[in-house]
């Protein structure tokens, strides 16, 4: 490659001549643009002509250097005449400068003071709680039109989703369960082994699995690979504007999209916590029988009179509260997802974080609720 | 003749068993505004993905110059590749990047320009398809036309020896869609670049194409090649024709 460089020769008094030389490209060393400036300052001159007869090869690195120039000169007061350089490069900077400029006026650089940005956060918080109570208001709505069977959905959606967040979790839900209920079983056996009563293991794992344990790592399991399918089904939905295509049938999008997902997790979700309850006491046997020299029968008989219905029916009512957290907080993230493939995966993001934290707090409040009423 | 730059040499183009088109043999040649003509599922946009070194032929083979596509390394194949720019049907920006930073990606990519100096080009890019003042903004803020636009930008940030326009005036408005394709005219003038594009726009591949081919979809082969003007004038297949004219001249 032909190395570049940029000579003025100074031809009359205040004309010049510069000369360019060797291959203008991108991947070639060229002369950077204060060299440049610095050699038209020292001869001071007021009009300068561009000469590229020895110009070898160019690319549009040599275009945006006769930009820069363009408005150096202009600065300067210096005409410059390019004549002298290929007609394609001419041509190019023509086109760049064919088009008006369009300012981008309301692109602000945000430079505002604390308490502006606490107060736009506040009213962000504040309209974000009001579409959520909006949302949470056109579901119920639509549980209306549904006991009134006036909802409009196809059954076979239904069924489809009921598969897909049903049976298809059982795999991880056995897995999670299994560890949590031996995880259990180890940390009680610890402190009980000090009293020798590891047979009280049974009552630990069997109640923390049936009242909490069970219900909450589901909809946990749930909330992460349910709630965040349907946002983002939803939300790519709203990209492709086919929420809007259903709207302009007179179909309520809440209807035939929000409120099948929300059935099937609540029917869902409290049939796999059930059988997490009972992997999760699963669990606790294999800790008991191999570390504890608790027998098979006699794990089982004391799990059985540690527990009656109602331990195993507060954690199903719990988890169907949590199918409805779930389900509203992937459905409210996906409609409300932006038209832009980014924002689908911000829907995702933030359906799952909103599902696991109104998870946790609706399982802190039914368990004080429980303790109160006494059940 | 002007050299050959692209050859394809008895291509079949197949998903699995089921054959899209056989028997495909031409020359692009350098500096041409190659147009890639035919009805919908005809396999245009295949024909391209094939040509871009994206899906491997069913048999056949490729030519970039007098390098067979296929029977290089992975690397040498980047290479090539690299030297193509392609403007895809909607823009394909991608979503999390301004438009400044889209055309920037490549070139922090493969130069080891300045922060300024990649700058200035995704300036000139930018300017050149008529988006100076849009930098900042993100692809979701800007219309369909102007993402079509910044697209075009975006395939031109390395300069590329060969520019791949896929439907480049779908869905936009006449008058845009002429000042897309004079800005196409003004850059294969201005850098000599290799011009192929697909097509069923007729004002646009009558006033841009130079050269171009045919490929009918019942025939599963390609059936006229030559500039459309020529081919409207001269071919004659009725399929061609009917295609030409917009079924007029039955």
């Amino acid at each position: 490659m032909n190395k570049c460089c940029f000579e003025i020769l100074l031809t009359e008094t205040d004309s010049c001549v510069a000369y360019l030389q060797g291959d203008w490209v991108i991947a070639n060393q060229v002369p950077t643009f204060l060299e440049v400036t610095q050699k038209i300052k020292q001869v001071e001159c007021t009009q300068l002509d561009l000469n590229g007869e020895s110009l070898g090869l160019w690319d549009s690195r040599f275009v945006v250097f006769l930009i820069e120039l363009e408005k150096h000169c202009q600065t300067e007061q210096i005409k410059l005449n390019m004549s002298g350089l290929p007609s394609a490069a001419q041509g190019l900077l023509k086109q760049a400068s064919a088009f008006p400029v369009r300012e981008s006026g309301n692109k602000l650089k945000s430079n505002q003071s604390l308490m502006t940005r606490i107060g736009e956060k506040a009213l962000v918080i504040y309209d974000d709680t009001e579409k959520v109570l909006n949302f949470v208001g056109e579901v119920s709505f639509s549980l209306m039109r549904l006991f009134r069977g006036k909802a409009c959905f196809r059954r076979q959606d239904l069924w489809l989703i009921m598969q897909e967040c049903g049976p298809g979790a059982l795999a991880i839900v056995t897995l999670i369960s299994l560890l949590v209920g031996l995880i259990l079983a180890f940390v009680g056996a610890m402190q009980l082994k000090i009293f020798g009563a590891q047979i009280y293991v049974a009552n630990l794992v069997g109640l923390g699995m049936a009242r909490e344990m069970g219900a909450m790592m589901t909809a946990i399991i749930m909330a992460g690979r349910t709630g965040a399918a349907f946002a983002s089904q939803l939300g790519s939905m709203q990209v492709n504007e086919e929420i809007d295509a259903l709207a302009t049938l007179g179909i309520s999008p809440i209807d035939f999209l929000v409120l099948p997902r929300m059935l099937a997790l609540i029917v869902m979700l409290p049939l796999l916590c059930l059988y997490a309850d009972l992997m999760g006491i699963l669990g606790g046997l294999l800790v008991s029988i191999s570390l504890l020299d608790v027998s098979v029968v006699e794990y089982l008989i004391q799990t059985k009179s540690a527990l009656d219905l109602n331990d195993f029916l507060t954690g199903l009512i719990k988890s169907s509260v949590f199918g409805v957290l779930v389900a509203l907080s992937g459905c409210l993230h996906g409609m409300q997802c932006g038209r832009s493939s980014s924002s689908v995966g911000d829907a995702a993001t933030s359906a799952v974080v909103s599902g696991i934290i109104s998870i946790v707090v609706a399982d802190a409040s039914l368990t004080v609720i429980y303790q109160i009423i006494d059940f | 003749m002007t050299e050959v730059h692209i050859e394809v040499n008895n291509l079949t183009m197949a998903y699995d068993d089921f054959v899209i088109q056989q028997g495909l043999n031409f020359k692009i040649h350098k500096g041409d505004i190659f147009i890639v003509m035919g009805g919908n599922g005809c396999g245009k946009s295949t024909l391209l993905r094939h040509l871009l070194g994206l899906k491997v032929p069913a048999t056949g083979d490729i030519y970039y110059q007098d390098i067979n596509l296929w029977k290089i390394t992975e690397a040498e194949r980047k290479v090539i590749m690299r030297s193509n720019g392609v403007m895809y049907q909607s823009g394909a920006l991608w979503s999390s990047l301004t438009l400044a930073e889209n055309i920037a990606l490549p070139l922090k990519e493969y130069t080891d320009l300045s922060d300024h100096e990649i700058n200035g080009l995704a300036y000139l890019k930018l300017a050149l398809v008529g988006l100076v003042g849009f930098e900042e903004y993100y692809p979701a803020e800007i219309s369909g036309g102007m993402k079509k636009r910044a697209g075009l930008a975006r395939a031109l940030a390395l300069d590329p020896e060969i520019l791949f326009f896929d439907e480049p005036s779908a869905g936009l408005d006449p008058l845009s869609a002429k000042l897309l394709d004079d800005l196409i005219l003004r850059i294969q003038e201005s850098l000599g670049t290799t011009i192929v594009v697909v097509t069923h726009d007729l004002p646009s591949l009558f006033a841009i194409g130079t050269d171009g081919i045919f490929l009918d979809t019942i025939s599963k082969t390609m059936i006229a090649q030559g500039a459309p003007n020529e081919l409207l004038k001269h071919c004659s297949q009725p399929v061609v024709q009917q295609f030409l004219s917009r079924g007029m001249n039955e």
